[in-house]
C-alpha cells in the first residue's frame, strides 16, 4: 500500500484519468495537443511514442503536475490536479509519483543509497525503516554493493538503475518514465527497460514509459501513439 | 503536516550545505569570512569606544558627582561675587565653588586637567571624587600641594612627595605630590588642588571658572536653571550635568559613526559575497534543485532550505566576527589605549565591557544580511519552473535583465533625491542611505548594461574572441553574477579612494597656507596656564637669524550651552593680514566704521546657522563683543567650530597681549637648528614649549592623518581581496559548470590553449568592463562621500581629487589577476579527457 495513499479496497478509482487535456505554449498558435484522454488502472504499464517535437515531455510533465494545462484536467486517484495549488501538487507528487529521466538526474553530491533514500526522507519515513526499504530497492535494481558510492564513479546503466529504484523505493501509484534508455547502449537499455516493467508490476502501481523507440516500448502492455491528432493506438509491429 | 514540513526543509537544507562544504569549502570559507570582517569590525569599534566612553562617563560623573545644575564660565573665569550669590539663593542648597584648568607641563605637548576645590563643599557634591582622600582632606590645604590620579601619577612617572613642575606665564613652577587618588575615585588623568592654592598658584585670585549647584527638595532644576540662565553674567552658562556627560560622546561620534558605517560597508560587501556565492550554487546546482522539486519538494521548502544556507554562513561567520572583534578590542585597548586613530577618545584602563544584547545585535545583523544576501538567489531557484530546469539554460535572466532595469534606474533616482537631504542630528544618515541605494541600483542595471553593451560587440572572425563574446552574451546571468562582486567592491574601493585622496589633497593644501612660515612656535594646544608675555614674544622675534614673527593667541569660548567649546584664535596684526593668512571659502568686503571682523570656520557655519555678514558676539572680557562674519575658512584641526579675529581686535576687547602660538619667518642665511637654540636660550622656561619646522609639522600633521585613515586603508585593501575573490569565485564556478562544453569544443577541433584563451579572453572582458562600470559608479558614490557624508559629519568641505594613478594601478591589478584566475580555473577544468567532460552532464 502506498504511503499515505487511499485503500486498495476501495472501489475501482483510476490510478490516473486525463480528461479533454489542451496545452498551448503561446496563445496565438495552434495548441500543441489538444482534447487528451486517458485512463489507467492499477497494474497497467503504457508505452506513449511519438515524433520529436510532439509535445511528449510536455504530457509528461502535466501528468505529474510540474506544468498547467490550459484546459482539461489530470486526475490522480480522483484528485483533480488543476484545482491544486502547487504545494498540494507537489506533496501529492512527492507520495504517489515516481520518476525516471532520460539524463538520470541523480544528485552528483549524493550517495548511491542517499540518492535512493531521498524520496522516503521526504515522506519522514523513519531511520531504520529507510535503511531496510533501500537497501531491499537497491538489491532489487541489483547494486545494492554500490551503495556508498557517488553517482560520477559509476556507468551510465548502473546510473539509470540508481534512477529506477529512487523512482520506486516510495511505492508510488504512478510512475513515469521519460526515455529512461536514451543514453543507454542498446544491451543496457534492454536490462534497464526489463528492470523498470519487473519493478512497476511488483510494485502494484502504474507505470507510464515515454519513448521514440520501438523496442522500448514494447516492453508495456499496451503503445499509444501521440501526434497532431492526439493519443491513438499504435499500428501493430510487422 | 507543519512538523514535517520543517524537518523536511532541514533534512534539505543540511543536505545542500554539506554537499557544498564538501565541493566548495574554499569558497565558503572566504563568505564566512566576510561576514566575518563586518561583524568583527562593528564589534571592535562598539567596544573599544564603549570602554572609553564609558571612562570618560565615570570620570565626567565623578566631576560633576550630584550637582543638579553647573554653571560654566570660559577658562579664564568670572568673579567670585558669583558664587557668594548663588550660594545664598533660597533655592540651592550647596553650591561648590570650582576653577578648572588645562595646564601646561614643561616639555610636554599634552596638558594636565587641575581642579581647584573647595574640599568640605566638594566633599557633599562630588563624595566619590572627595571620598578618597580620607584624613588627607587638611593637607590639601598646602597652598604648593596637589594630588594626583593614579592615571596621571602613572603617566608622569610621579610617586607620593615627588614634585610636579608647572608652567604657569612663562615661568615653571614646583608643585609637590602630596598623594595619589585611587583609579575607582578618578579614572583618568587629573590634579586636585585646593581652589584657594589654585587661585594663587594660577594669578586667579577672585576667579572661578565653575560652580557646581543642587538644588534644595522639590525645587523645579529645568526651570531654576532657565531663569539663572538669563540673569548670568555675559559668557557665563547654566548647563545640565546631562549635556557635560554627553559632550565628549557628542564630539566623537561623527567619527564613530563613519567607523560604524565602515563596518556595514564590510559587512554588505559580504552580503554581496554571500548573494554571489549563493546565486553561483544555485545555477551550478539548477538541475539537481529541479529534481528535488520533482520528488516532491515543495517551493517554499527549496526557498527555506536555500535561504537557511545563507543564514547558515551568517551564522558562523558572525559567531567568528564576534570573537575577532572582541579580541582586536582588547589588543586595540591595550596596545593603543583604545584610540581608534582619531585621536579624540583615549581609555587608560584596558578593561572591556561586554554588555550581551549590542553584541547580540551585531551576531543577528550579521545573521540576517547573510540571510537577506541569500534570499534573491533562494527566490529564483524556488520559482523557477522546474520542468524548464531541468532541460538546463540560463535563459530566465533575460527576463530578469528586463525586470531589474526598472527597479534599478528608479533605485538611482532615489539614491539622488537622497544624497541631496540635510544631516539627522548631525549624522549622514540619507547620504549613507543614498550609498547603499545607488550602489543597489547600479547593480540592478548591471544586466541591461552588459546586454547593451556585448550586443555593441562586432564579429571579429576570430573564433576564440567571436565564442567568446557569444558565451557572455548567452550566458547574461553567470556574466552578471560575476560582475556583481566585483563592481560592489571595487566601486566602494574606488569611492573609498578618491575621498581619503581629496581629503589628504586638500589637508595638505590646507597645511601649507596656514604654515607659510619656516619655524613654528606652540605652548601645549589647550592649556590654560603658558603663554608668551608681550616681552617674550619681543625677545623671541629679536632672536638672530629671525627675519619676521607672527604671534596667536587661542582660547576657548562658551557660545552654547549644549555644544562644546568653540575656540577663538586672534592672529595676524590687522583685518587684511588676517584674512590673507586664512584659507577662506567664501568672504564679504568689510569697510572700517562696522563692526571689527571674525571669520568663522565652516563647522561653525553649519553648527550655529551664522551666514556672512551677519553678526556674531562674542564672550569677551565679561562682555558680549559684536563682530561681523566676514569670512568663512576651512578648519580640519576643530570639528567644535572656531573663530579667527585680528590680534589688535582681540586685544582692544580683552587687554590681552599674550600669546600662545607663533609663526616665525628666518632670514636666507639663518640655520634653523641654531634659532631654535637661541629661541630656548632666550626664555626662562625654554624647553618648555615646541619648536618645530613647518617641513615637521607638515610631515607630523599628514603623520596623524595617514593614522586616522588607516582602518579605511585597510578596509580598501579588503575590499580588493573580495573583488578578486569574487572574480576568482565566478571564474572556477563557470570553468568547472562548462566542462562539458569545452569536452565538446575540444571534440570539434579547438585547440586546449585556444579554449584556455577563451576563458581568459571571457575573465578579461568581464573584468575590463567590471571595472569601468565599478570606475563610474565608484566616481558617483565618491561624489556623495566627498560633498555629502563628509561635509554632514565633520562640518568641513573638501576639494574633489581623483588619484588616477592609484586607480590606474588598480585597475589594471585587478583585470589581470581577473585573467590569470580565469586561465587557472580553464586549465584546472580542462585537466580531464575531452570524452569524459562530454559524458558528464549533470
Amino acid at each position: 500500500m502506498p504511503l499515505d495513499g487511499p485503500s486498495l479496497n476501495m472501489v475501482d478509482v483510476a490510478v490516473l484519468r486525463l480528461e479533454n487535456l489542451t496545452k498551448r505554449y503561446r496563445s496565438d498558435r495552434p495548441p500543441i495537443f489538444e482534447n487528451l484522454n486517458l485512463e489507467l488502472h492499477q497494474g497497467d504499464y503504457l508505452a506513449i511514442m511519438g515524433e520529436s517535437g510532439v509535445g511528449k515531455s510536455t504530457l509528461l510533465n502535466l501528468l505529474a503536475g510540474l506544468d498547467r494545462a490550459d484546459s482539461g484536467r489530470v486526475l490522480h486517484e480522483g484528485a483533480d490536479l488543476s484545482v491544486l495549488d502547487d504545494d498540494a501538487t507537489t506533496l501529492l507528487r512527492r507520495r504517489a509519483v515516481g520518476f525516471v529521466f532520460q539524463a538520470f538526474h541523480v544528485l552528483p553530491f549524493l550517495t548511491v543509497k542517499q540518492n535512493v533514500a531521498l524520496p522516503l526522507e521526504l515522506l519522514g519515513v523513519t531511520e531504520p525503516e529507510r535503511g531496510r526499504r533501500t537497501l531491499e530497492m537497491l538489491a532489487g535494481v541489483g547494486i545494492a554493493p554500490l551503495a556508498g558510492r557517488y553517482a560520477r564513479e559509476l556507468s551510465g546503466g548502473e546510473v539509470q538503475r540508481i534512477a529506477i529504484a529512487r523512482a520506486l523505493v516510495h511505492r508510488p501509484r504512478l510512475v513515469l518514465a521519460d526515455e529512461p534508455t536514451g543514453n543507454l547502449d542498446p544491451r543496457t537499455a534492454a536490462t534497464t527497460l526489463a528492470l523498470l516493467r519487473a519493478q512497476v508490476k511488483s510494485n502494484a502501481g502504474a507505470g507510464i514509459l515515454i519513448t521514440h523507440s520501438r523496442t522500448a516500448a514494447e516492453t508495456a502492455d499496451r503503445i499509444l501513439v501521440l501526434d497532431a491528432g492526439g493519443l491513438r493506438p499504435a499500428e501493430p509491429s510487422v | 503536516m507543519n512538523h514535517r514540513h520543517s524537518a523536511g526543509t532541514l533534512m534539505i537544507g543540511r543536505m545542500l550545505l554539506l554537499a557544498q562544504l564538501r565541493e566548495q569549502p574554499l569558497r565558503l570559507l572566504v563568505t564566512v569570512l566576510a561576514v566575518a570582517l563586518g561583524v568583527a569590525l562593528g564589534v571592535s569599534v562598539y567596544l573599544v569606544n564603549g570602554a572609553a566612553l564609558n571612562e570618560f562617563g565615570l570620570a565626567t560623573k565623578r566631576l560633576v558627582g550630584e550637582a543638579d545644575v553647573i554653571v560654566r564660565g570660559s577658562r579664564d573665569g568670572f568673579a567670585e561675587e558669583l558664587f557668594v550669590r548663588l550660594a545664598q539663593n533660597a533655592a540651592v542648597s550647596v553650591a561648590s565653588p570650582v576653577i578648572e584648568l588645562q595646564v601646561a607641563l614643561p616639555a610636554r605637548r599634552d596638558t594636565l586637567k587641575v581642579l581647584g576645590v573647595d574640599p568640605f563643599r566638594a566633599a557633599a557634591l562630588q563624595p566619590a571624587l572627595m571620598g578618597d582622600l580620607g584624613g588627607g582632606i587638611f593637607q590639601l590645604f598646602r597652598s604648593d600641594g596637589i594630588y594626583l590620579s593614579g592615571a596621571a601619577a602613572e603617566e608622569l612617572q610621579l610617586r607620593r612627595g615627588d614634585t610636579l613642575q608647572i608652567v604657569v606665564g612663562s615661568a615653571p613652577k614646583p608643585l609637590k605630590v602630596l598623594g595619589i587618588l585611587s583609579a575607582a575615585a578618578y579614572p583618568q588623568p587629573l590634579g586636585l588642588m585646593d581652589i584657594a592654592s589654585v587661585q594663587w598658584a594660577f594669578n586667579q585670585i577672585g576667579r572661578l571658572n565653575r560652580v557646581d549647584v543642587r538644588l534644595r527638595q522639590r525645587v523645579d532644576v529645568e526651570g531654576f536653571r532657565l531663569s539663572l540662565s538669563r540673569v548670568l553674567p555675559v559668557g557665563v552658562q547654566a548647563i545640565a550635568p546631562q549635556v557635560e556627560r554627553d559632550r565628549a560622546a557628542t564630539v566623537t561620534r561623527a567619527y564613530r559613526v563613519n567607523l560604524n558605517m565602515l563596518a556595514l560597508v564590510a559587512l554588505w560587501t559580504g552580503a554581496f559575497l554571500v548573494f554571489s556565492t549563493q546565486s553561483l550554487a544555485v545555477l551550478r546546482r539548477q538541475r539537481s534543485l529541479a529534481v528535488l522539486r520533482a520528488l516532491g519538494v515543495t517551493r517554499g521548502q527549496l526557498r527555506r532550505a536555500l535561504v537557511g544556507e545563507g543564514v547558515a554562513l551568517g551564522l558562523a561567520g558572525s559567531l567568528l566576527g564576534l570573537v575577532l572583534g572582541t579580541l582586536i578590542a582588547a589588543a586595540t585597548l591595550q596596545l593603543l589605549t583604545g584610540d581608534l586613530g582619531s585621536g579624540q577618545l583615549r581609555a587608560v584602563s584596558t578593561e572591556l565591557h561586554v554588555a550581551p544584547l549590542p553584541l547580540l545585535g551585531f551576531f543577528m545583523l550579521g545573521t540576517i544580511v547573510a540571510g537577506a544576501g541569500a534570499w534573491l538567489p533562494a527566490r529564483s531557484a524556488a520559482g523557477r519552473a522546474p520542468a524548464a530546469a531541468l532541460k538546463g539554460g540560463d535563459g530566465e535572466y533575460t527576463v530578469v535583465a528586463r525586470k531589474s532595469w526598472q527597479w534599478g534606474a528608479m533605485l538611482m533616482g532615489l539614491g539622488a533625491l537622497l544624497a541631496r537631504l540635510p544631516p539627522v542630528s548631525g549624522l549622514p544618515i540619507f547620504g549613507y542611505a543614498s550609498i547603499a541605494v545607488l550602489l543597489f541600483g547600479a547593480v540592478l542595471l548591471v544586466p541591461t548594461w552588459t546586454i547593451r553593451v556585448l550586443r555593441l560587440a562586432p564579429r571579429t572572425h576570430r573564433v576564440v574572441l567571436d565564442t567568446a563574446v557569444a558565451q557572455l552574451r548567452e550566458n547574461i546571468g553567470l556574466s552578471t553574477l560575476s560582475l556583481a562582486s566585483i563592481i560592489a567592491s571595487f566601486s566602494l574601493m574606488v569611492a573609498m579612494a578618491i575621498m581619503v585622496y581629496s581629503f589628504r589633497m586638500s589637508f595638505d593644501h590646507w597645511l601649507g597656507k596656514l604654515l607659510p612660515a619656516d619655524l613654528q612656535l606652540r605652548e601645549p594646544p589647550g592649556n590654560d596656564t603658558a603663554f608668551w608675555s608681550a616681552t617674550d614674544q619681543a625677545h623671541l622675534a629679536s632672536v638672530k637669524g629671525v627675519a619676521r614673527a607672527e604671534f596667536r593667541r587661542s582660547r576657548q569660548l562658551l557660545l552654547d550651552s549644549a555644544r562644546a567649546p568653540v575656540t577663538l584664535v586672534a592672529r595676524g596684526a590687522d583685518a587684511l593680514r588676517t584674512s590673507e593668512e586664512l584659507p577662506l571659502v567664501r568672504s564679504i568686503a568689510w569697510s572700517a566704521g562696522r563692526a571689527q571682523p571674525a571669520w568663522i570656520s565652516e563647522a561653525l557655519q553649519d553648527l550655529y546657522g551664522y551666514r556672512l555678514g551677519d553678526s556674531i558676539n562674542l564672550p569677551l572680557a565679561g562682555r558680549l563683543q559684536p563682530f561681523m562674519v566676514a569670512g568663512i575658512w576651512r578648519d580640519y584641526a576643530r570639528m567644535s567650530g572656531t573663530v579667527v579675529i585680528s590680534r589688535q581686535a582681540y586685544f582692544d576687547a580683552t587687554g590681552d597681549a599674550g600669546a600662545n602660538e607663533g609663526s616665525l619667518w628666518l632670514q636666507a642665511q639663518a640655520n634653523s637648528t641654531e634659532v631654535e637654540a637661541a629661541l630656548r636660550a632666550c626664555c626662562l622656561r625654554g624647553s618648555s614649549f615646541e619648536i618645530l619646522t613647518s617641513a615637521a609639522l607638515r610631515e607630523h600633521s599628514l603623520k596623524i592623518f595617514d593614522r586616522a585613515f588607516a582602518i579605511t586603508y585597510a578596509l580598501e585593501a579588503i575590499a580588493v581581496l573580495i573583488g578578486l575573490t569574487g572574480v576568482s569565485f565566478a571564474a572556477s564556478s563557470t570553468a568547472l559548470a562548462r566542462r562539458a562544453e569545452f569536452g565538446m569544443l575540444r571534440h570539434i577541433g579547438m585547440r586546449r590553449q585556444q579554449v584556455i584563451g577563451m576563458l581568459a579572453t571571457e575573465g578579461m572582458l568581464t573584468s575590463v568592463f567590471g571595472v569601468v562600470y565599478g570606475l563610474a559608479l565608484g566616481g558617483a558614490l565618491s561624489l556623495v562621500l566627498v560633498y555629502v557624508v563628509n561635509r554632514q559629519s565633520f562640518n568641513w568641505s573638501i576639494d574633489l581629487s581623483v588619484p588616477y594613478w592609484q586607480l590606474a594601478v588598480l585597475c589594471v591589478t585587478l583585470i589581470a589577476a581577473a585573467a590569470i584566475t580565469a586561465i587557472a580555473s580553464g586549465r584546472a577544468a580542462m585537466s580531464q579527457d575531452a570524452v569524459r567532460a562530454v559524458r558528464e552532464d549533470w
